[in-house]
């Protein structure tokens, strides 16, 4: 057991012990070690004012990551370096991707501008051939000031300049001070009030789990995987968490396994991580995960995490809903398989007893001749939550529909499939008919809500019209996406 | 234990000259701008200072604020006892606790208490305040407060509050003839409705304030504000104190949009009175859900328009009313409300007019300043009507916005200012020739022809903007120059910095005036005491006052250096000339670091202040008669879209902009605000949607449920123009023109490109009449309309 969170601030090693389980990186970083660059612009991760580069060893070099620090805990940099917007110049020049945003005139009030740095910082990390887009990298940054324009150019002047840093030339020194400080132990750092536990393995945080739900008088504790939503009910609903079980620290639950039939995402596998995989599973599902969050929120959250928490409006589950996953579960030493489908109970409700946690989520390959599609709507199209998500699997012969899974999120309590709709769909021919009597099922079987992201009524008809254009995009093959190819 | 590390990298502010000296431009120098914004290096590095980001004092108390539940109701009881025993508390405050007035109205109406007094008029108004150790603490113990209230009857939104509902001031008038004998006799005639929503400001930076007691009663109050005057003001009478006793000092924002001009009032006082009693600093931060709940936004009005037009669509009489939701206070919405009216001709000429505005007092945050003011909201019905009259009279909505422009004979706008530089069809003509927009046009249809999901969209739309403010009086500025003997200056002026690039524009101005390098000139941070009585940075006229304040100081100095010259030097005037290599003093050439201190050794005053008032400018509101404007910012864009018409959803596929900013002071700056300007207003007509309940409270009240535009919501073709050689007849600074506020409007061309691409499916027909904000779900909801008309194909 270690009573310190350890990780490289810039060049230099920290230990930071005493802490509140809850104390966020950015209040750290602001108010303890008072590097103020780093900015709060919401406090919920939506903004990017707060991005830092979190670098870790993987694979045997160092990966760079923006991370929003307001959603993150101190004890979660355990083992890595931090990078904030003041370790980028060396000594009095700035860095190129400084000098970028400077030239281009990225910048107007400034308060965005760290942030946007950071993230063009990380980007410049990825090997080229890895490189998204900017517009997509910088997805999870808000500026109110410029319009982004200039932050688009800077990005390319960027693009078209490749020097090593500072960082780069003192990697290997860097990477083996990493390694270093990934023991194998158990992190246990609290105030004497409230308690982060980041176990090594899963057997512990198994055994951690029963003894904490047997024992009177201990808290209910509370998993963190990537802390994005955790975090903001500490953040907004100032909630007092404890003990709070990272699972970042155990290495077996950050593996994806595959097989011939499918692949396992272990409970640790952020979106960004398992996003290749995936894609490769559903090709025509792969501007989804680009826009579940931002790069930010997807270096983070996890996969299984998105399950995890229930959510109506959670887009993994509708696309692992219709791809048919099942989700591995367990609890002291008993393991179990659920099919999704069944996990699901009811609003809030899922089947997971307290002291049960999921290990991962199992996703089957597609048989041939079947695909999946997956389209999310929302208010806007980056970095929102859908209003409507409708994910499809098709299994459809030019003629006939010979089988068809159709989830939802947005459209109930729960993210939920459409099981009077596939039936009438189902072994049918697939025909403006068939169509239009399935549009007039799914009116029938879904009573979605209004709220502030749209209305009930939007929701149904887009449900309905999503259905068309399914029919359009298999039958009639009229084009329906906007030019943007990005956006599907 | 916690181990502090060492503060990492460079702690000082990084020199912008060394740092863009230092390193070899890895890209190529060809179109690199020469001068960036004046903070650009420590933006980039992390080292501009904002308020939270200044150390702490010891002992500084931290606040935060208890927040009305409900949207009308009488308090009948408030019990604050947990509050008060809750963990790191010192104190906790009431109405009852201020030693001055509880008012913080901003044009004097004394109906906006600083916290609320037996009565809450809108939900999230404070009630109460906590200052305890850490901001945590405060925040925590908020929750612990027990107020009870009885439920009055509650007015949330436009249509409840008309007809006949209470406004928050007297409402205008303008006219100009009579139109009701040409609506009555008209050939053709329409009316309607358009809403439009209202907008959150969303400054990155939140409202903040720390305040430092001083000795007796003085106090120093560091604001996140565009108005550290009003802010001094506000301060003072709430504590009861006079004016010179406070001093306001804003380095700057991180964005404000307006929302800072009166919004910051508030915290600035409250912060003041926790300072005040406790003798400890103390500092006001909310969180962005009470920020946004707590503060007023853009107004959203309901406009109702009525015209006569001709069969070629030219318009013979117009009869408007614009009716906004302002809130529960008057705030700033008597000007904003009148600035719509202003604005409801944006470019085009009303032979016969009348325009009425509706402030209407409702239960919700009062609505304040938003870039454009109102204009944007008074345009967008002038907009509308140009769109109703082109469907009507079947043709292209350009040629309609282009036979009623301003024009030689018909120039008077309807509060009777005659338009005297007629930009309008020069402008909108070399766009329409530049953006190719016949053409596209015609292509876009041909393309809609043939593709039945997709369908796109393109208009062109142009921008008139009244500059000035309104009220007279505010249409002046000071600004207090120093040199030293080293040859630097340091200039204070009363405008303030919030990422609009004014201390840009200033370094600017003096330099070209004192012909010294920019490197040479600092700004200091805006401040009561060096600069007193000034105005709100606002109305887009930061640069046109203040840089013509610093110049008159500037050109002072510049007189008395020459005088001193001459005398000592014997020289005549004329010999003496201000170049960029230093100062010719007939045959030679002094630096100006000598001259400066040549000068002090002859004991000359080597710092000066200057003024200035916009000349030329009346108004009366009662009459609805006069020359509020000293001039008018011209601009038009030309946006082109693409719509799903299964879902609603849209991009922006390009956008073409022609912009006047007169002889430019700051390509970048203004560049700068071309660009963000229209994309801020691309948010406000598009995905952000402010939504209340029935019972008052902000749905939307996070940037996760709130959407202003991320970066892929910029079009991948973004051209960007500045206007040449059009007609400026006013004296401005350097032939300058304001540039803040007038491409917030240029968006408009979004929501018509919108609305040509939803008519596509009634085959233009039928007027998309889509309002703002246009979400996918109002995209989708008119283009079912438009289906279910019947007159599609
Ligand atoms: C700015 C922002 C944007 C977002 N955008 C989207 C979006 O577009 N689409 C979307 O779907 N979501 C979105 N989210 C929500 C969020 O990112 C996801 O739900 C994410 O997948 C959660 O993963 P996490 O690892 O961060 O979970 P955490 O916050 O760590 O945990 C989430 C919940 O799951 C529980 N949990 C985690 N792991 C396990 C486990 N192994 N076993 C049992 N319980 C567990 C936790 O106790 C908690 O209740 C967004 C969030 C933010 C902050
Ligand atoms: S502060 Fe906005 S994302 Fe962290
Ligand atoms: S520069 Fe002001 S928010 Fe980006």
């Amino acid at each position: 057991m270690r009573d310190a969170v350890r990780f490289m601030l810039g060049d230099e090693l920290v230990r930071v012990s005493g802490i509140s389980a809850s104390l966020s990186v950015l209040d750290w970083l602001r108010g303890t070690a008072r590097l103020t660059g780093t900015k709060e612009g919401c406090n919920e991760g939506d903004c990017g004012a707060c991005t830092i580069v979190l670098v870790r060893p993987r694979h045997g070099r160092l990966d760079y990551r923006a991370v929003n620090a307001c959603t993150l805990l101190v004890g979660m940099l355990d083992g890595a370096q931090v990078l904030t917007v003041e370790h980028l110049a060396d000594g009095a020049r700035l860095h190129m991707v400084q000098q970028a945003m400077v030239d281009a005139h990225g910048s107007q009030c400034g308060f965005c501008t760290p942030g946007f740095v950071m993230s063009l910082y990380a980007r410049a990390k990825q090997p080229k051939s890895e490189r998204v887009d900017a517009a997509e990298a910088l997805a999870g940054n808000l500026c109110r000031c410029t319009g982004y324009a200039p932050i688009i150019r800077a990005a390319a002047m960027i693009d078209a300049h490749e020097a090593p840093d500072q960082w780069d030339r003192r990697s290997k020194e860097t990477l083996a001070r990493l390694e270093a400080l990934h023991d194998g132990t158990t992190l246990c750092l609290g105030d004497g009030d409230t308690c982060f536990m980041a176990p090594a393995s899963e057997d512990e945080l198994a055994h951690l789990l029963v003894q904490h739900a047997g024992g009177k008088d201990a808290g209910r504790p509370t998993l963190v995987a990537g802390n994005t939503d955790v975090g903001l009910w500490i953040n907004k609903k100032l909630m007092r968490l404890d003990p709070i079980f990272w699972l970042g620290g155990i290495d077996s639950l950050k593996q994806i396994a595959e097989s011939n039939d499918h692949i396992e995402i272990g409970a640790g596998v952020t979106y960004s991580e398992a996003q290749a995989k995936l894609v490769g599973l559903f090709p025509e599902t792969g501007a989804l995960i680009t826009r579940i969050g931002g790069v930010q929120v997807r270096n983070s959250g996890t996969v299984v995490g998105n399950i995890a928490n229930g959510s109506p409006i959670g887009d993994m589950s509708p696309l692992l809903l219709a791809a048919g996953a099942s989700l591995g579960l367990r609890r002291g030493e008993h393991r179990r398989k659920l099919a999704l489908d069944e996990f699901f109970l009811s609003y809030g409700v899922q089947d997971r007893a307290p002291d049960e946690f999921i290990t991962h989520v199992s996703v089957p390959r597609l048989k041939p001749g079947a695909v999946l599609k997956a389209w999310k709507i929302s208010k806007r199209a980056d970095q929102d939550i859908s209003c409507v998500m409708m994910a499809v699997w098709l299994d459809y012969d030019g003629a006939r529909i010979n089988d068809i899974r159709l989830a939802f999120g947005g459209m109930a309590g729960v993210v939920c499939r459409a099981r009077a709709c596939e039936a009438r769909l189902r072994g049918g021919p697939w025909t403006r008919q068939t169509l239009a009597a399935a549009q007039a099922q799914l009116r029938e079987e879904l009573q979605p809500i209004s709220d502030m992201r749209a209305s009930a009524g939007y929701r149904l008809d887009v449900a309905c019209n999503l259905l068309e254009r399914l029919y359009i995009e298999t039958v009639e093959r009229a084009p329906t996406r906007l030019p943007d190819a990005s956006l599907a | 234990m916690v181990a502090v590390p060492e503060r990492c990298g460079r702690s000082g502010p990084i020199n912008l000259r060394e740092a863009c000296g230092l390193l070899e431009m890895p890209w190529p120098q060809a179109g690199r701008p020469a001068v960036p914004h004046e903070s650009a290096a420590r933006h980039v590095a992390g080292s501009a200072l904002y308020i939270d980001d200044m150390p702490e004092p010891a002992g500084t108390l931290h606040i935060a604020l208890g927040l009305s539940s409900e949207a009308h109701a009488d308090i009948t009881g408030l019990d604050l006892e947990a509050v008060r025993q809750a963990a790191g508390v010192v104190a906790v405050f009431t109405a009852d606790d201020i030693p001055g007035v509880n008012d913080i109205s901003a044009t004097h109406s004394h109906d906006e208490p600083l916290l609320a007094q037996g009565r809450v008029s809108y939900h999230g108004q404070p009630v109460f305040a906590v200052a305890a150790t850490s901001r945590l603490a405060a925040r925590r113990a908020v929750a612990k407060a027990r107020i009870s209230y009885a439920a009055l009857p509650a007015i949330i939104d436009i249509a409840a509050a008309q007809p006949g509902g209470v406004m928050v001031c007297a409402p205008m008038v303008l006219q100009r003839g009579d139109p009701a004998p040409g609506l009555a006799a008209a050939t053709m005639r329409l009316g309607g409705e358009m809403r439009c929503g209202g907008q959150e400001h969303f400054y990155l930076e939140g409202q903040i304030a720390l305040a430092l007691p001083g000795e007796a009663d003085e106090i120093i109050i560091h604001s996140s504000t565009q108005h550290p005057s009003e802010v001094q003001a506000m301060v003072a009478a709430v504590l009861g104190v006079a004016r010179h006793a406070v001093i306001v000092e804003v380095r700057r924002m991180g964005g404000a949009f307006g929302g800072k001009e009166t919004q910051g009032n508030l915290f600035a006082s409250i912060a003041a009175l926790v300072a005040r009693a406790t003798g400890r600093p103390a500092k006001i931060r909310p969180d962005r859900d009470d920020d946004f709940i707590i503060t007023g936004k853009r107004h959203d009005f309901l406009l109702s328009y009525d015209a006569a037009f001709t069969e070629d669509g030219r318009i013979e009489a117009v009869a408007m009313q614009l009716a906004a939701r302002c809130g529960f206070s008057a705030d700033l919405s008597g000007p904003v409300t009148d600035r719509a009216l202003f604005h409801a001709d944006n470019a085009y000429f009303y032979p016969a007019v009348r325009l009425t505005s509706q402030p209407l007092r409702t239960n919700t945050p009062s609505n304040t300043a938003f870039r454009g003011f109102g204009g944007p909201q008074g345009m967008l019905a002038a907009e509308r009507l140009m769109e109703e009259i082109a469907y009507a009279t079947g043709q292209d909505p350009l040629d309609v916005r282009k036979a009623n422009l301003y024009a030689p004979g018909r120039n008077v706008t309807p509060y009777h200012q005659t338009v005297s530089d007629l930009n309008g069809l020069a402008l909108v003509e070399q766009l329409e020739a530049s953006s190719d927009y016949r053409a596209r046009r015609a292509a876009i249809r041909a393309f809609n022809a043939k593709s039945p999901v997709i369908r796109h969209g393109i208009a062109l739309t142009p921008v008139k903007f009244g500059i000035s403010f309104t009220a007279t009086a505010f249409n002046q500025a000071g600004a207090l120059v120093h040199i030293y003997t080293d040859g630097s200056v340091q200039v204070n002026h009363g405008g303030t910095e919030m990422g609009q690039g004014l201390h840009s524009k200033i370094i600017e101005v003096v330099a070209r005036t004192l012909q010294v390098p920019q490197e040479a000139i600092r700004i200091s941070a805006t401040n009561t005491g060096k600069v007193p009585n000034t105005s709100a940075t606002a109305a887009s006229s930061g640069a046109d006052l203040n840089g013509k304040a610093a110049e008159a100081a500037a050109l002072t100095l510049k007189t008395r250096l020459i005088d001193f010259a001459c005398r000592h030097y014997h020289l005549k005037p004329e010999q003496v000339r201000f170049t960029r290599e230093g100062v010719v003093l007939g045959t030679s050439v002094l630096s100006f670091a000598r001259l400066a201190q040549a000068a002090y050794g002859a004991r000359v005053q080597l710092s000066a202040t200057g003024f200035y008032a916009t000349p030329d400018i009346h108004w009366d509101r009662a009459s609805g008669k006069g020359q509020p404007f000293y001039y008018f910012a011209w601009g038009a864009a030309v946006s082109e879209v693409a719509i799903d018409t299964l879902t609603g959803e849209y991009r922006l596929l390009r956008v073409d902009i022609l912009h006047d900013v007169g002889q430019s002071l700051h390509e970048a700056v203004d560049r700068g605000q071309i660009e963000g300007g229209f994309i801020q207003g691309m948010g406000w007509l598009t995905t952000e949607e402010l939504v209340f309940d029935a019972k008052g409270r902000l749905a939307t009240h996070a940037p996760s449920t709130y959407k202003i535009p991320a970066c892929r919501d910029t079009p991948p073709d973004f051209r960007v123009a500045l206007a040449q050689g059009l007609a400026h007849g006013a004296a401005t600074i350097y032939g300058s023109k304001a540039v803040g506020e007038p491409p917030l409007m240029l968006a408009i061309s979004v929501l018509h490109a919108l609305g040509d691409a939803v008519a596509s499916v009634a085959d233009y027909r039928s007027c998309p009449r889509l309002d703002a904000p246009a979400t996918p779900e109002r995209v989708l909801a008119a283009v079912r309309r438009l289906k279910d008309s019947g007159l599609g194909p």
